[in-house]
């Protein structure tokens, strides 16, 4: 019986996409250059067989779980004074009512922030960002295509989720800044001025979440058409490791 | 016949494990939407099934970590006249037109509690004490704000000349629409918090809580109580109208 996961190695990336000719020309650059990572693999995210430490893993699912929270408590927050002519379907918000979007939202936070530090600090003393995510250079060279971004072997990321994992730990970063701002605009006053006022900083506390949900959808979307990533990030077990053993 | 019956029937172990796949499938499912559920009904944090006592319990939390945030002399930022939101908005659990009209004359502000001196206060008395005046931004639970002007009585020298207790742990607040809040000491103290007598909107315009309303800069609108008949101080926890209902009670900005 062949196995299913076999179809992923290094050579042949998954049928995810009809454009087959631009994907394996990709696929040829993507792994030249994932060949190239997989030299620093050992790295504070990935063990030595290449798969998401259980650190990194307990984190993902950690904010994954508070990132829900907020986002589905904020848009009911959101309905209650619009900024813009519409409201969230209320079928989509958590709470139920404001006082029970409020009290999820001041709870959730809570989780969001004390797993993002201690995912800072993890990720600032293991050498996890030094590794993984900020060497950005490699990109310079790298044409940006469909496969650029399934491209996902089990050694390193490449240079567009590089990108755009760097990025996200920015928006989040700067969700908490405004939400702060917003919460405490006389004790964090310096803050909310920062952020032009109180009101402004609600544009930008919304504008922040936007960004989060485009990444969320792009980055959920990958997560189910490549296959093994979304496996991988539960068990540890990488595509690339799956594919040599089976 | 015979030989029919003696055929092997199809055993258990055959499917052991296919059960099994199918029973954690089934329980994996039935805890999704287990979780869906207790996600995404109604929370009124007044149920007691365990997410709303969890989320009582993180808000009574929050309530300490405001208290620790509030630095008693940093001041809410003040703005000009020019900046004076025109017209005010107004907000209340209940419609504008069943805001109550209280007649300024006949008016009393009644004083129960840890207070020395419990009598009646007229707006004429009130009138009579120093006055104070600020333009600062009122910050609704629902996020939208508003800049007005309120002036007034500062509460500090209030609360000394009718002899509160000063170590008691609550204000609370009756009101003659039914309303009812109630805020920290500390809270009470500051510099910016005001019985105000004067109100954003038209001279004579009464619906913004004339006679007398509490107002504070550095907590949400909700906790600014208006029509205000009754002040208190106690240290059993008075709870409020929202504050019953689960919104935080420390409510602080």
């Amino acid at each position: 019986m062949v196995d299913a996961r076999r179809r992923f190695s290094l050579w042949k990336l998954p049928v995810t996409s009809p454009r087959g000719a631009a994907k394996k020309r990709g696929a040829l650059r993507g792994a030249a250059e994932s060949a190239e990572m997989t030299q620093s693999q050992a790295s504070g995210g990935r063990d030595e067989a290449g798969r998401h430490t259980l650190f990194v893993r307990a984190t993902h699912w950690i904010n994954a779980l508070a990132v829900f929270l907020m986002i589905g408590s904020g848009w009911r927050i959101y309905n209650a004074s619009p900024l813009y002519d519409f409201r969230f379907p209320p079928e989509f918000t958590v709470g139920g009512w404001l006082a029970g979007a409020l009290a999820w939202h001041f709870a959730a936070m809570w989780l969001l922030v004390a797993n993002g530090v201690v995912y800072l600090v993890y990720g600032f003393v293991s050498g996890h960002f030094w590794r993984d995510l900020p060497r950005l250079r490699p990109i310079l060279a790298y044409r940006l295509e469909w496969t650029t971004l399934t491209m996902h072997d089990g050694g390193a990321y490449n240079p567009v989720q590089r990108i755009l994992y760097t990025a996200v730990v920015g928006v989040l970063i700067l969700l908490v800044a405004s939400g702060a701002a917003i919460w405490k605009p006389v004790q964090l006053q310096g803050l909310t001025a920062f952020f032009g006022g109180y009101d402004e900083a609600r544009y930008v506390h919304f504008f922040a979440m936007t960004a989060l949900c485009a990444f969320i959808a792009l980055h959920v979307t990958l997560a189910f058409s490549v296959k093994g990533v979304l496996r991988s990030m539960i068990t540890g077990r990488p595509p690339k490791a799956a594919a040599s053993k089976g | 016949m015979r030989q029919e019956k003696r055929r092997p029937g199809p055993r258990l172990s055959q499917f052991q494990s296919q059960l099994g796949r199918i029973e954690r499938r089934l329980f994996l499912k039935q805890s999704l939407s287990l979780g869906a559920l207790t996600l995404l009904t109604g929370c009124n944090l007044r149920d007691d099934d365990a997410v709303d006592r969890l989320l009582w319990s993180v808000s009574r939390w929050n309530d300490r970590v405001q208290a620790a945030l509030f630095d008693p002399q940093r001041l809410a930022p003040t703005y000009t006249e020019a900046e004076i939101t025109r017209p005010f908005p107004f907000n209340a659990y209940y419609e504008e037109a069943l805001a109550p009209v209280i007649d300024g004359a006949s008016y009393r502000l009644s004083l129960s509690g840890r207070i020395e001196d419990k009598r009646p206060w007229s707006l004429e008395d009130l009138r009579g004490l120093p006055q104070t005046s600020q333009i600062t931004r009122h910050v609704c639970v629902e996020g939208w704000s508003a800049i007005g002007k309120w002036g007034g009585v500062p509460f500090r020298l209030f609360l000394e000349r009718i002899g509160a207790d000063l170590s008691a742990r609550y204000v609370g607040f009756l009101c003659a629409d039914k309303y009812s809040t109630s805020i920290d000491m500390p809270t009470a103290l500051h510099p910016q918090t005001h019985l105000a007598l004067d109100f954003p909107g038209a001279p004579g315009e009464r619906k913004y809580g004339f006679p007398v309303k509490l107002r504070i800069p550095t907590k949400l609108g909700f906790k600014n109580p208006k029509f205000v008949a009754e002040i208190f101080v106690t240290n059993d926890y008075p709870g409020g109208y929202w504050e019953n209902k689960g919104y935080n009670w420390f409510s602080g900005s």
